[in-house]
């Protein structure tokens, strides 16, 4: 078991209903956490499912699906941005 | 070594001090380009929230602009972006480069701004009488910022 810091940004924020979350989790990897996110169905489905397109950084890095997740990291996931 | 200025925050920034301050005691860039972005009118009364990333966006803008002064020769970088409510026509980001030679200074300041674009956390809301949507990113975007990856 490791712990991860979750946070969500933007319009994930608002679907969730949730600015962010503490998880204890085994997830290995991004995708192993979004698959295990999108179980919970309802809107977590809805958005992590693969129907909608999501960006996940680890400790304040963009990532990639398969990046590793280490103990205590804090992830966050977010639609494309959007600024400038 | 580039002098750099980040900052990512509520408050209105003005062109004018903003070059003073980038070229004051330089007289060796021959060059300044500046890119403003404003916020588009989309509607009566609308108005826009920036949202951001706080800790991830400050990096996210240091790790561009060091990739920009590792390929460019820039003597100095300024980004500032705006966070919170914005009314059309105000400011939103002011990219200011500084080199020898203006291709260095337009050319540093276009990836810049590309990839602050797609990469920096940064969400726009748009508020107005119809109602409120987060805008959706552009694969324009990502068209852009792909160009300066070609060989």
């Amino acid at each position: 078991m490791k712990t991860l810091h979750l946070v969500y940004f933007a319009r994930l924020r608002e679907a969730f209903g949730s600015a962010g979350e503490t998880l204890a989790t085994d997830a290995a990897t991004a995708a192993d956490l979004v698959a295990e996110l999108a179980a919970r169905g309802g809107v977590w489905l809805a958005e992590l499912g693969g129907g909608r397109v999501f960006r996940v950084a680890i400790n304040q890095d963009m990532a990639q699906l398969g990046d590793a997740l280490p103990d205590g990291a804090e992830v966050a996931i977010f639609p494309p941005v959007t600024g400038g | 070594m580039s002098r750099i200025r980040i900052v990512v925050g509520p408050q209105a920034f003005d062109l004018g001090q903003e070059y003073a301050a980038l070229v004051t005691g330089d007289v060796d860039s021959g060059a300044v380009a500046a890119f403003v972005g404003r916020v588009r009118d989309f509607g009566s009364d609308s108005v826009m929230t920036l949202e951001h990333y706080p800790g991830m966006t400050e990096k996210a803008l240091a790790a561009i602009v060091d990739t920009a002064c590792a390929r460019w020769p820039l003597a100095a970088v300024t980004v500032i972006h705006r966070v919170g409510r914005l009314a059309a026509g105000d400011e939103i980001v002011l990219v200011l480069t500084a080199s020898r030679h203006r291709r260095a200074a337009y050319d540093a300041n276009a990836y810049i701004m590309d990839y602050l674009k797609t990469e920096a956390p940064f969400w726009k809301l748009e508020q107005n009488s119809a109602g409120r949507q987060w805008v959706e990113a552009r694969e324009e975007d990502d068209t852009e910022r792909q160009r300066w990856e070609a060989p």
